[in-house]
């Protein structure tokens, strides 16, 4: 590992205060994915700002009845929170199916929505890849790309974002807000944070160097019928094929509003609005929002299984919550 | 010459202050900001229990309560633990007063050659406390009311791995303190 100095600070501002002596530095919150990748000299910072006790893991109500989580609070701590629980129970789902106990425990909400892809060629130092040195190559794309995206990925990197919560906070329309390095603050719709890789793969958010995510805000709970469905290659602690967040309400007996966010499939949450618009007159939503959402996907041999997969999965849910809907009005 | 090169080291990271508990003892250390929490219990400290096995966050083998909660020692900087309590294996029982739960692991044989086993325990003392503590995991029927199980166990225990296989046996040990306890 390269050498790096060091230092904890107590607050947000103190925190962006660092950064802008230190215009190298990287923060450290949970460190689950930035060890592990400074262990394999993908991340090499001149220095860490060690930002777990600036006071913002908390999870607190907001003036409109939302909830807004601290981007320290660990993802166990955010999946057992009562309203979490209770209002939306989308998150706290693709919350648990995510990584280990050990991890959960230690992974933050900030640093998840900012972890790097596991493309296998992004970790692997001798082969070429665009993402972790820009222009050398992508050697994904005709090679071991089972896991890796079919739509949105460019000629330049076909890499997945790994999260399963950046996919129900996608369903749930969270805001995330920051603080910058000359001490401002923003706030972005989820649906904004992260970018598409185009020619340029190693920029993966619109986050600016020494922007800090502060907390992740839900709008008020939004009802429905919440599931989160993960398809891996293993029961457990497995990054996802596909997944599915579903928010269905239903109308009586019929469908009514849905929302569909994609994970494993892209190099962002996939979710396109259009896609849901006008479902309760649909005969076949499922297909529906399919056809639309996965339009212009370029997958390859390997990984053209997802969206079939993908297909498939999202008609199951939605049989499953017509069927449950169908039960609770009998 | 070696010597110089040691100086040299020293002067580019800066050895760190940090001061944490073990099992109980305060430690005052001086660490490289390199060093994992996992380096410094078994390099420094000399607590060879921990045990490192992928060294990435994937097996589990150096699982330690740190505040009580499991997590993964190697994928965590010891100058990022400063004021912690922290829990190794050594810290749980001792070979005449075992802890419960590596009690019911000798009792239920939840091992083979061992090397996953101090990892395994503290793992599985840090599911109990997450099973009371009302954490729900990806097999949770009902978020709100978990019912503990067998499957519960194997999903919540994931993230250590036994090359062995000595599951079963595993999931017995662990079921056994479970019931007990909950």
């Amino acid at each position: 590992m390269k050498h790096f100095s060091y230092e904890r600070v107590s607050s947000p501002s103190e925190a962006a205060q660092a950064f802008e002596r230190n215009p190298g530095a990287r923060y450290l919150a949970g460190g689950t994915n930035l060890i592990d990748l400074m262990k394999l000299d993908i991340e090499a910072p001149e220095h860490l700002i060690d930002v777990n006790c600036i006071g913002l893991d908390g999870i607190e109500q907001t003036l409109d009845g939302g909830l807004r989580i601290g981007a320290l609070a660990r993802n166990s701590d955010v999946a057992t929170d009562e309203r979490v629980r209770r209002d939306y129970p989308v998150l706290a789902r693709a919350l648990v199916s995510g990584a280990s106990g050990q991890l959960r425990n230690r992974a933050t909400v900030g640093g998840n929505l900012l972890q790097r892809t596991r493309c296998v060629y992004f970790y692997s130092g001798d082969l070429p890849c665009n993402k972790r040195h820009p222009g050398s190559g992508c050697a994904a794309i005709e090679g071991m790309s089972r896991a890796l995206a079919v739509i949105g990925g460019s000629e330049s990197c076909i890499a997945t974002h790994p999260s399963d919560m950046a996919i129900a906070l996608r369903a749930l329309d969270a805001v995330v807000e920051t603080i910058l390095p000359d001490g401002s603050k923003r706030v972005l719709p989820i649906a904004d944070m992260h970018v598409l890789p185009g020619q340029t793969p190693h920029i993966e958010t619109v986050l600016v160097p020494g922007e800090l995510i502060t907390s992740v805000v839900l709008p008020r709970p939004i009802g429905g019928a919440h599931r989160y469905l993960k398809l891996r290659d293993r029961a457990s602690y497995a990054f996802a094929n596909v997944s599915i967040a579903l928010v269905a309400h239903f109308d009586g007996p019929k469908l009514g509003a849905v929302r569909v966010a994609f994970g494993g499939l892209a190099p962002k949450p996939w979710r396109v609005e259009e896609a849901e618009s006008g479902i309760s007159s649909a005969s076949d939503a499922a297909s529906q929002i399919a056809d639309v959402a996965l339009s212009g996907a370029v997958p390859t041999k390997q990984n053209a299984f997802k969206l079939s997969l993908a297909r498939r999965a999202l008609s199951v849910l939605l049989m499953e919550e017509r069927q449950r809907n169908d039960r609770k009005s009998q | 010459m070696s010597i110089d090169v040691k100086d040299e080291v020293t002067v580019k990271t800066g050895a760190l202050d940090v001061c944490f508990t073990v099992n109980g003892t305060r430690h005052e250390l001086k660490v490289d900001p390199r060093m994992t929490l996992l380096d410094a219990l078994r390099d420094i400290l000399g607590l060879t229990g921990t045990k490192k096995g992928c060294d990435q966050g994937q097996c589990g083998a150096c699982t330690v309560l740190v505040g009580g909660r499991r997590m993964n020692s190697c994928l965590s900087f010891a100058v990022m633990h400063e004021g912690d309590e922290i829990r190794t294996i050594e810290g749980l029982g001792s070979q005449s007063n075992l802890h419960p739960m590596q009690a019911s692991f000798v009792k239920h044989d939840g091992l083979q050659c061992g090397y996953c086993t101090p990892g395994q325990i503290c793992s599985a003392i840090g599911v109990l406390d997450e099973l009371n503590r009302g954490v729900p995991s990806h097999v949770s029927e009902d978020l709100n009311k978990i019912a503990p199980s067998d499957d519960e166990i194997r999903e919540r225990m994931s993230g250590n791995i036994c090359r062995c296989a000595a599951y079963p046996n595993i999931v017995a040990a662990i079921r056994e303190v479970m019931e007990k306890e909950l």
